[in-house]
């Protein structure tokens, strides 16, 4: 009888216990723990590796403040979908592998001591699809912001819509959209966060929608596959086609942004986009309220003395001169009713029209 | 993709085959669907509307021949029309992208249904695209924001909507303008998230797997209904639309004329909110009471003793065994 030795062979394949990587970029050598410290950024060639969502949580937002909610969503089969392996089978494979139950958490935190409801994803599982699970705890998410009048950050990393959910996780794309427009309208700032890889239907409904769109350096971000779109079109395909700068030159990602910095940016962008509270947000949903107001001596004194009084109230003064009426007439539950023809948001046209040069 | 449209298109045309397995029938589903010779969302409009007048052009960039938009009147109702536009031979298709949009597409699109909500218009939207154009120049322009904006827009769009599946819905491309109310489908027409010839060379590796990724995926329009996604089928006449479009038309036309009715008596906030509640509550998953258990894994012997002989092993040299790191991105193919 043979002595069966101990296996060499790493029992977890995900997440490797090497205490080595090897930077895919530059094919450097980098010690793990070293990598942690650098937040996973390769030192020599600034190479941003995937993050878990653990990982992802812990560096944006301050220690010990996530509580996660609705931990305990769990995908079913709809479809009973088999390929070359049932659909169950898949989703147990990649809760063992990752440990999380499905590709996104969602919960509250603290960024900079300011509260966020904040949801981030996990390529590890499953390439990061987005199924109805995912979709109900973005849309949980954007409620909750809803609800509390606090900034939402969504951390996108994923292939796409989940496949084997077929249409269901194609609905998924107008639910978190239909929930995003009604954040929209109370004026909460929904951050966006791109990193590699956000394509198909995750970047095609709220990733791409943020208020500001920050994307991390090099991620691929884009609609079609590469491989559909080079097949489909038989066109060469532009070098650097579908990365952060890509469409940091089109005009649809604000900002590309060093993972070191992310944090500090996220923070400062929420010192400017303060939620309007409950009250403001009803005036600022009724119609028929003049956008001027008379700038008083006072509040001229008052700009000079208190300069950044502005964006703080959103460009308005705190002068409580609302007309009682506007506010009382607007039924409460129709905000969209109230809006029919929606501008769009500078954020978004602004780039729209550089783009069409 | 001529071949596809084309070739595979006037086999189905002949429809003398019974097919038994479901593969099969599903398959012949989709290449009804796909029928070049079916009724497109000019025709269909044409026949059943008393007058059409067509609008052109985004504002911002172009005009896309892909998408079709304008204003009609439908039994003595005057309502906004939106829809793909397929060609009904090669040339056509070439100039109409083969029904393909590009964003500037989906904002004509989200233009002419903003201005007719603003006069109280209700929105009746035809879907029949194989997926939103995947060039370069189309994510250039932001097909993905385009898409997400239409979306959004018909989400809150305070007039009933009504979208009709013709043909082909694939995956955002379609969804970007079959957000509505009422969602109607005819009995070939088929929706999916992804094409299945994609899915299939994805997950079976081979895009020859097709039918099978076609009937894994439950894209029928009576797969659909089933799943809440589609909520009427419209029967076709004859062996499909192809071969009688006036009286796909006219059967179109009834279903489409009752929904209006019935949802212009409706409260436009409620209709919104019910809108709300439609996309709110579609997605199958269980709430497991517990907090999902993750337990940091306690390295196990085999493991340990690696661990501990791990930098020797890297100074002799000893190569990486393969399949390590985290893996490349599966090209999603979707459309």
């Amino acid at each position: 009888m043979p002595i069966k030795l101990p296996s060499f062979r790493s029992r977890r394949n995900a997440y490797p216990p090497d205490l080595w990587t090897k930077c895919p970029s530059c094919e450097e050598m980098l010690f793990n723990k070293q990598l942690d410290k650098v937040l996973r950024v390769c030192p020599s060639c600034g190479h941003h590796f995937r993050l878990s969502a653990e990982m992802r949580l812990e560096q944006l937002l301050d220690p010990g403040t996530f509580e996660e909610r609705d931990g305990g969503l769990q995908s079913v089969d709809p479809l009973g979908f088999v390929d070359q392996k049932p659909y169950p089978d898949r989703i147990a494979a990649a809760q063992v592998a990752t440990g999380m139950r499905d590709a996104a958490v969602w919960g509250f935190g603290r960024l900079d001591g300011r509260r966020i409801a904040v949801c981030v994803m996990d390529f590890a599982f499953m390439g990061g699809s987005m199924g109805s699970v995912v979709g109900e705890k973005v849309t949980r998410a954007t409620e909750a912001a809803y609800d509390e009048r606090v900034p939402l950050i969504i951390v996108s990393a994923s292939g796409g819509a989940r496949m084997q959910e077929g249409t269901l996780a194609l609905m998924q794309l107008a639910k978190t959209i239909a929930a995003l427009e009604r954040l929209r309208a109370v004026a909460v700032p929904y951050l966006s966060v791109m990193t590699d890889p956000t394509t198909g239907g995750v970047f095609a409904s709220y990733a791409v929608l943020g208020d500001v769109n920050l994307a991390e350096p090099n991620a691929l971000i884009g609609f079609a596959g590469a491989r559909v779109s080079a097949g489909t079109i038989a066109q060469e395909l532009p070098p650097g086609f579908q990365r952060s700068e890509f469409l940091f030159e089109h005009g649809f990602v604000d900002r590309v942004v060093q993972r070191s910095e992310l944090r500090s940016d996220l923070a400062l962008l929420l010192r400017y986009l303060e939620p309007a509270r409950e009250e403001e947000a009803e005036v600022e949903a009724g119609a028929g309220l003049p956008s001027f107001r008379p700038r008083s001596i006072l509040s001229a004194i008052a700009d000079r003395v208190i300069p950044d009084l502005e964006p703080e109230t959103n460009g308005r003064y705190p002068e409580p001169e609302v007309a009682p009426e506007s506010v009382a007439v607007r039924p409460p539950d129709a905000l969209p009713e109230a809006r029919p023809a929606p501008e769009p948001e500078p954020a978004a046209t602004v780039p729209r029209e550089t783009d069409r040069g | 993709m001529v071949d596809r449209l084309l070739g595979r298109g006037r086999e189905q045309a002949s429809p003398d085959t019974k097919p038994v397995d479901p593969k099969d029938e599903v398959w012949a589903r989709i290449q009804l669907a796909r029928n070049l010779r079916r009724p497109r969302t000019l025709e269909l409009v044409e026949l059943m509307a008393d007058e059409f007048i067509e609008l052109h052009g985004d504002r911002g960039f172009g005009d896309d021949p892909a998408i079709v938009a304008g204003f009609a009147r439908l039994d003595g109702r005057r309502v906004v029309i939106v829809g793909q536009q397929k060609g009904t031979d090669t040339e056509e298709n070439i100039s109409r992208n083969f029904g393909m949009p590009h964003p500037e597409g989906y904002r004509k699109a989200m233009r002419v249904m903003e201005l007719g909500a603003r006069f109280g218009l209700p929105i009746v939207s035809f879907v029949d695209v194989p997926g939103a154009h995947p060039g370069p120049e189309s994510e250039e322009r932001g097909i993905a924001e385009a898409i997400a904006r239409s979306i959004g827009l018909m989400t809150r769009l305070p007039v009933p909507i009504v979208a009709v599946i013709t043909g082909e819905g694939g995956s955002g491309g379609a969804l970007a303008i079959a957000v509505g109310d009422v969602v109607v489908a005819l009995e070939n027409a088929v929706y999916s998230v992804i094409s299945p010839e994609g899915c299939a060379s994805i997950l079976w590796r081979t895009a020859d797997e097709a039918p099978a990724a076609a009937l894994a995926m439950k894209m029928t329009a009576e797969d659909q209904r089933e799943l809440g996604v589609v909520d009427l089928v419209v029967a076709e006449p004859g062996q499909g639309a192809q071969d009688d479009h006036a009286e796909t038309a006219r059967r179109l036309q009834a279903v489409i004329s009752a929904q209006l009715t019935t949802l212009a008596d409706v409260p436009i906030h409620e209709l919104l909110e019910r809108r709300y509640q439609r996309y709110r509550s579609m997605g199958a998953y269980t709430e497991l009471s517990a907090p999902p258990v993750v337990q940091p894994e306690r390295p196990g012997f085999a493991d340990r003793f690696r661990n501990l002989l791990d930098p020797g092993r890297w100074s002799v040299g000893v190569p990486l065994p393969p399949g390590r790191g985290r893996e490349e991105p599966p090209a999603r193919e979707e459309v």
